[in-house]
């Protein structure tokens, strides 16, 4: 089995939505700098930003 | 003065040329078919003087009860398999390349269509022979010209808008998710994202008319074969960084009917309808669920 899709990074203002795991966590203090850094993020790894629509994006390879 | 010249060599010269110029009128140059480069075009046409060679050298051969000669036919056949190889691996190269990839299941029809019409040439060759050796040139050149108008018409591959109906979607985001129509396509969570979307995105949908339609377009290598023509016709929004941004069909379980979006450079929705309707159905994706009772019973 080969994984296509894998979660590269998630980008959260709230701390207790997300915990440790596989990928690296930005903590961001607003709505704008969270969009800012999804777009440089995704622009630096080709990932693809998704919202989980908890203020938790995600940062997805596909 | 023609009838100077060896009706064996007659026989021949006029199979090779109509072959050939059968292998030329087959190699029409559309945005689909790469061999528009000219030393594509040149490949193809050596290999199509060579199965006319072998088509026009046939009928001789068979006059002259030289059977064993007639067995060049099947060695011509391994031969002919060699190129719907070779183009299936180019083509499955270049397309890591491409910003929309066509999709192992169009490239695979591809080299099909290019080891058939060398096929086509062995027979039309052979048929002109036949005609020029037992008739003269004139009924030769005339059996080479039906014989291509005939496969032309036989060849001719079903089009999407032949088993659907395309029309215009609205393309509209529920929170983070993209629909056209009532059909889900992707989450998107950038804001600029999400606003290009908004701004220039097209979304058709493409209804099939029965379940042989439903069927066929459930296909995922028919879908990239239609995200890949729309997207080679109106251009794509989009650079290799940007996934985002890749043209994608997605289908609604409940009615079978299929979307697409996609962020063009040109945006123009009647173009790209137009452009969707005549992606060709692909013989690999072709389902005909109702050409059998079960499921003719089962449609209803």
């Amino acid at each position: 089995m080969n994984l296509e899709k894998y979660i590269l990074a998630v980008i959260t203002m709230n701390r207790e939505k997300v915990s440790a795991g596989g990928a690296p966590i930005f903590f961001v203090s607003d709505k704008e700098e969270q969009e800012k850094v999804a777009v440089t993020l995704a622009r630096i790894t080709e990932g693809v930003i998704h919202d989980l629509e908890n203020g938790v994006f995600i940062l997805v390879k596909h | 003065m023609l009838e100077q010249i060896d009706p064996f060599m007659q026989t021949v010269f006029t199979g090779v040329i109509v072959g050939t110029l059968t292998r030329y009128y087959l190699l029409r140059r559309d945005y689909r078919q790469y061999p528009s480069y000219p030393h594509g075009v040149v490949a193809n046409l050596s290999l199509g003087l060579i199965a006319a060679v072998i088509g026009a050298v046939a009928v001789p051969a068979l006059a002259e009860k030289e059977f064993t000669a007639v067995t060049f036919l099947a060695l011509a056949a391994t031969q002919f398999r060699e190129v719907r190889n070779m183009e299936r691996e180019m083509l499955l190269n270049l397309d890591n390349m491409q910003l929309v990839p066509r999709g192992p299941e169009y490239i695979e029809g591809i080299a099909r269509v290019f080891e058939s019409r060398n096929y086509l040439v062995m027979f039309t060759a052979l048929l002109v022979g036949g005609a020029t050796f037992w008739g003269n040139i004139f009924y030769g050149v005339l059996t080479g010209v039906l014989a291509v108008l005939l496969t032309g018409m036989l060849m001719k591959g079903k089009v999407v808008g032949q088993i659907a109906n395309v029309r215009r979607g609205n393309v509209y985001f529920d929170g983070a998710n993209l629909f056209v129509d009532n059909i889900h396509f992707m989450n998107l969570g950038s804001q600029e994202v999400k606003e290009i979307y908004l701004k220039r995105a097209l979304g058709v949908v493409i209804e099939p008319f029965n379940d042989n339609g439903r069927a066929t377009l459930a296909n995922n290598g028919q879908r990239m074969a239609i995200a890949h023509d729309a997207a080679a016709l109106l251009g794509v929004y989009r650079d290799v960084d940007t996934a985002e941004f890749m043209p994608i069909v997605r289908r609604h379980l409940d009615t079978g009917r299929v979307g697409l979006v996609i962020v063009p450079i040109e945006p123009d929705v009647k173009y790209l309808i137009e452009a969707v309707k005549r992606v060709p159905v692909l013989e690999s994706a072709l389902r005909l669920p109702l050409k059998n009772a079960i499921g003719r019973k089962a449609a209803d």
